[in-house]
């Protein structure tokens, strides 16, 4: 008897349909918020922080299955995406689009259980604008894709402000800012030394429609504008000196980078490289710096 | 990594009930925490009853 692939598919590949390694950085981001919220005087009990959390990685899962089941097409295409379980038919798309719908609802009913309604309504809101605005409608459509569409990645940390406060006040915006800024220059380094990929895949990426020269003085101005903004948690207090220390040190870095990227000669795949996993520890360490700085305020 | 002595069927199978269970589990555990939501809910709240 002749079984079809996704006879042979087992837990681990509907696992990998909620993209881990976002989730991981969303749930991340998400306790830095909550933790900010409680230490600007938010009470939440810890079980219910803790099933908010969850509620918030599982709706980023979620937005990940439904992605793969819209981009299904792309994935085949692309080196970077053609191991994912539906392009190597462990997962039939449909069944991506169910429990990416099974687990958006899941997530959005626990968090309104666990925390409140704005919260819910607006992980709701990310999961709709990061399957809806940018998936099926601006990744295949315009080079500005990953610029408005990096909303959906930067909410989580307001998401959870606001699952610990019921409110969403400027400091939770603050952290959004830095994400959806970081967001640009980030995927443009990924695209410049992926660049082949996206061209063969038709999204239009700002390598493959603007040029390479216009993407790098675009990732340049980002980064001017992100080691700005990477500072001003502390301007409104939201920060201490540790944060104001690590920002200035990894906005230094950033530019730095950046502009070794602006400077390098054409198809050099090396200073995007460099860039691309620099930009990963710099929202990573800016993010531990309040994490570090909060829970230090909060028990010392 | 599938045996090369057993026959696709027996493996297929051996793969849907991996999937069956962790079905079985993922439910449990989505029950559990909507129990204990449910709990630390109604328990935060008896204080503050008027």
């Amino acid at each position: 008897m002749v079984e079809s692939r996704s006879a042979f598919a087992g837990p681990q590949d509907y696992f990998a349909l909620l993209k881990p390694r976002v989730m991981s950085l969303v749930i991340f981001t998400a306790l830095v918020g909550m933790v900010a919220s409680v230490a600007d005087g938010a009470s939440i009990n810890p079980g219910l922080a803790a099933a908010s959390l969850l509620a918030i990685g599982v709706g980023a899962g979620a937005s990940g299955a439904l992605n793969m089941w819209w981009d299904a097409d792309i994935d085949s295409v692309m080196a970077r995406t053609l191991t994912r379980p539906i392009p190597q038919g462990l997962v039939q798309k449909s069944e991506a689009a169910g429990f990416g719908l099974l687990l958006s609802a899941l997530s959005v009913a626990l968090l309104a259980l666990a925390s409140n309604y704005v919260a819910a309504g607006l992980l709701a809101f990310t999961i709709f604008f990061y399957v809806v605005i940018y998936s099926m409608w601006l990744k295949r459509s315009t080079p500005q894709n990953i610029v408005i569409g990096g909303a959906a990645g930067a909410l989580p940390p307001v998401v959870a402000w606001a699952a610990a406060s019921g409110t969403a006040p400027t400091d939770a915006w603050i952290l959004f800012a830095i994400i959806f800024l970081w967001t640009p220059p980030h995927f443009w380094a990924l695209a410049l030394y992926r660049e082949g990929d996206y061209a063969r895949a038709g999204v239009p990426m700002m390598p493959n429609v603007a040029g390479e020269a216009s993407t790098k003085k675009q990732i340049f101005v980002y980064a001017i504008i992100l080691a700005i903004a990477g500072v001003f948690p502390y301007a409104t207090g939201l920060g201490g000196v540790v944060y104001l220390a690590v920002s200035s040190a990894f906005g230094a870095g950033f530019l730095i980078l950046s502009w070794r990227v602006l400077k390098s000669p054409p198809r050099s795949k090396e200073a995007p490289k460099q860039l691309f996993a620099f930009s990963i520890m710099y929202l990573f360490a800016l993010f531990a710096a309040l994490l570090a700085e909060d829970i230090y305020a909060l028990y010392a | 990594m599938p045996d090369p002595t057993e026959s696709p069927t027996l493996e297929a199978r051996k793969k849907r009930d991996q999937r069956s269970l962790a079905i079985a589990l993922g439910l449990a555990s989505f029950m559990l925490v909507v129990f204990l939501v449910t709990i630390l809910k109604i328990t935060g709240n008896i204080g503050g009853a008027p």
